[in-house]
């Protein structure tokens, strides 16, 4: 009776979850999947089942593989480096420095904007001729630059917007991790004489392990996720040297209102993400943890 | 969360059924969505001209709600539309007409008006205006929120470059060689000033289509199912505006920003720059030196194309909102509004009559600029629109990025673009 009990009360408690993560999150990704065998409704011509023909579509259309690639490179472009700057930056403001609470907060800081105040910023600092860089270059007699403007660095230039609006969120979570490092390892190494370097090789970094698979994964889903700041600053172009996938996403379902090839668009994404998550999870997982 | 939630459904409960007696109360409600692409009083001035419809018929209340840039309204509506819920009337880009017709969520002007006077009202406007507003006989669109690009001139620049301040290029040639003196380098050999700006990042077909007009070719047929795109008049338009970074050195390269253009206008960074008439008034208040307004130099003729949005009204309402829906779209563009609408923000009044009102002769007098948009009208043409028109105009758009960075020839890039666009607008003929 008891154990019944306990089992009702599981599920009434799971429930409110449930219902929102199948109504919002199941529900949908289902429908986009058996929408992407359909074609696109228009006015009077109703949906009507195609089978792989958008699949087919998607193989040929050399935006989506230019897209693809664009959002691999920002994936390269923007995880290790924006985990790489948190962890200095953790260790920086973890150390006995003067200001320190001035620094965090700094550091902090470009977490709290929204990315579409971020892309702003960012987007007056690349404009040629009276933009921050320009000006900076001026003093120094060298030409404007057009960053945002060539399809060579346009990608690069986002990274940076991307990497500098991240690196201070991952840091809270090194910097948590780092103040929950025993002690009595600092002085065991100590006593050892052990240089720095080893020490954070050898014992910091191994230790940071749980956190830093914690913030791969977000980072990953990130360059994916976060694509404000190239409705703001680029629209995708030059010539979709800066589109991502979802932005191609956005544009196809709803700017084309092409919803069956948005759909199949979606799918790929979908997998793409699972594959991701998936194998950060299990591949990763078992080597993450001081043994 | 749980109170949070208590009081969202509670807020919702109230404000749906405050809705319902609104609704039952009055006998047509109406929804408006519009859109702003400057900056300025342009919401101001619509929220009071509709204020000022409603208190003289009391019969009619309209919610007009501002639905962000034209790409963010054409959303909205296409989306309230497939949600069942459409608004009766919207202003929405000219160049989405075929899109809203293949959606099949708007209907003709031709089948609400039958009056002879509402058949005179439909033929009032500039037939450039109207280029974009018609197809198949019908007409879909009231221009409204109409703009045309022009040509912005520092006179001090002119000046200091030696060349008669008063006296903009005419011709294609003649902006070459006037951008060669405009042209200012450091000692470093750095461009400080350059001699014109055509803006390029997001849309560049539209400033890009002034050029072609001006080559004397036609992008697009006015059926919406054909383009123009590798005639070899495109290209050499194309080439023209890529040889004046690379060949001549007379503009920045790789694409312009269209949003910083007029500041880098202020600040002395270019001398000429093509943009809207939209930011007429921007320009006015802000340019620190005295500036000249003129239409885009010609080549084999004067071209340019028209811009901006329309009036459309949604099929799916009641006959009593379709009807008052047109009377309203009838008072704002009458003489007197589109008067009072264009002294604010820049817009081209869309219809002759308005700018003979006392408001807009004594505006034009203190301010003759204003009068090189109306003029330049009778050189304009449709703004490049197709079915599916989003998707065509990025497939151009493309191309000519790829040409302006470098990436591409300008051939290569618009024989693909063409190919490309037939492929989409193939099933349309």
């Amino acid at each position: 009776m008891k154990s019944q009990m306990n089992w009702v009360h599981a599920w009434l408690l799971l429930t409110p979850a449930l219902l929102l993560l199948f109504a919002f999150t199941h529900y949908p990704a289902v429908v986009t999947f058996v929408d992407s065998f359909f074609s696109t409704p228009r006015g009077q011509r109703p949906a009507k089942f195609v089978g792989l023909d958008n699949y087919e579509q998607l193989l040929n259309d050399d935006v989506f593989w230019q897209v693809l690639w664009n959002n691999f490179l920002y994936a390269i472009g923007t995880v290790p480096p924006s985990i790489a700057l948190a962890i200095v930056m953790a260790l920086w403001v973890n150390s006995k420095i003067v200001g320190r609470p001035l620094v965090r907060m700094a550091y902090f800081a470009p977490t709290v904007l929204p990315l579409i105040a971020v892309a702003n910023i960012w987007l007056f600092f690349y404009t040629p001729g009276f933009g921050l860089i320009d000006q900076i270059r001026g003093l120094f007699g060298l030409p404007h630059q057009n960053l945002i403007g060539e399809t060579d660095t346009v990608l690069w230039a986002m990274m940076a917007v991307a990497v500098w609006k991240e690196a201070g969120f991952f840091m809270i979570f090194y910097l948590a991790a780092l103040q929950a490092i025993p002690p009595d390892l600092r002085e065991a190494a100590d006593i050892e004489g052990t240089d720095a370097w080893t020490y954070f090789r050898r014992i910091t970094f191994p230790l940071l392990m749980p956190t830093t698979l914690f913030v791969m994964v977000n980072a990953t889903i990130n360059a994916f996720r976060l694509i404000d700041h190239i409705f703001v600053m680029t629209n995708g172009g030059p010539d979709n040297a800066s589109s991502l996938l979802l932005f191609y996403i956005y544009e196809t379902a709803f700017k084309y209102w092409d919803t069956a090839y948005g759909a199949t668009l979606t799918v790929v994404l979908l997998v793409l993400l699972s594959v991701l998550a998936i194998g950060q999870f299990f591949f990763f997982d078992r080597k993450v943890h001081y043994r | 969360m749980n109170r949070f939630l208590k009081k969202f459904s509670c807020a919702a409960l109230a404000a749906a059924s405050s809705l319902a007696i609104a609704g039952s109360a009055l006998a047509v409600d109406l929804q408006f969505y519009f859109p702003v692409a400057v900056g300025g009083k342009a919401a101001q001035t619509i929220e009071a001209l509709t204020a000022d419809y409603v208190k003289a018929n009391p019969g009619v209340k309209i919610d007009a709600v501002y639905s962000g840039s034209y790409q963010d309204t054409v959303t909205k509506a296409l989306t309230a539309a497939k949600g069942g819920k459409p608004p009766q009337l919207s202003v929405i880009l000219s160049v989405d007409m075929f899109t809203l017709i293949d959606e099949d969520v708007i209907v003709p002007f031709d089948d609400l008006v039958t009056s002879d006077e509402d058949k005179a009202w439909m033929k009032s406007f500039y037939p450039a205006f109207m280029e974009n507003s018609q197809t198949g006989g019908k007409t879909y669109g009231i221009p409204f929120q109409r703009s045309t690009p022009v040509l912005y001139w520092n006179k001090d620049a002119f000046k200091k470059a030696g060349l008669d301040p008063n006296t903009p290029p005419a011709n294609w040639e003649e902006m070459v060689e006037m951008g060669k003196k405009l042209t200012v380098k450091d000692s470093s050999g750095n461009v400080t000033q350059w001699g014109v700006r055509i803006p390029s990042s997001g849309f560049p077909y539209w400033l890009f289509q002034g050029l072609t007009t001006q080559n004397d070719v036609v992008l697009a047929n006015s059926d919406g199912n054909q383009t123009n795109f590798d005639d070899p008049k495109v290209v050499e338009a194309l080439t023209y505006m890529v040889d004046l970074s690379k060949k001549h050195g007379v503009m920045a390269p790789g694409i312009i920003e269209w949003g910083s253009t007029p500041k880098a206008f202020f600040e002395g960074q270019t001398a000429m720059m093509w943009t809207t008439t939209g930011n007429l008034t921007n320009v006015r208040n802000n340019a620190p030196f005295e500036f000249g307004v003129a239409m885009l130099p010609a080549n084999k003729r004067r071209g340019a194309p028209t811009g901006g949005g329309n009036f459309y009204i949604f099929k799916d309402s009641t006959d009593e909102q379709k009807k008052a829906s047109v009377d309203f779209v009838k008072w704002i563009t009458a003489p007197a509004q589109a008067a009072r609408w264009t002294i604010a923000t820049g817009y081209v009044a869309p219809r002759p009559d308005a700018w003979d009102t006392p408001a807009m002769q004594e505006y034009v007098k203190d301010f003759p600029p204003a009068l090189v948009a109306r003029d330049q009208l009778e050189h304009a043409v449709a703004e490049l629109s197709t079915f599916q028109n989003q998707r065509v105009t990025r497939i151009f758009n493309d191309a000519l990025e790829a040409a302006i960075t470098g990436k591409k020839e300008p051939e290569a890039a618009l024989k693909e673009a063409q190919k490309k666009a037939d492929a989409v607008l193939k099933s349309y003929r």
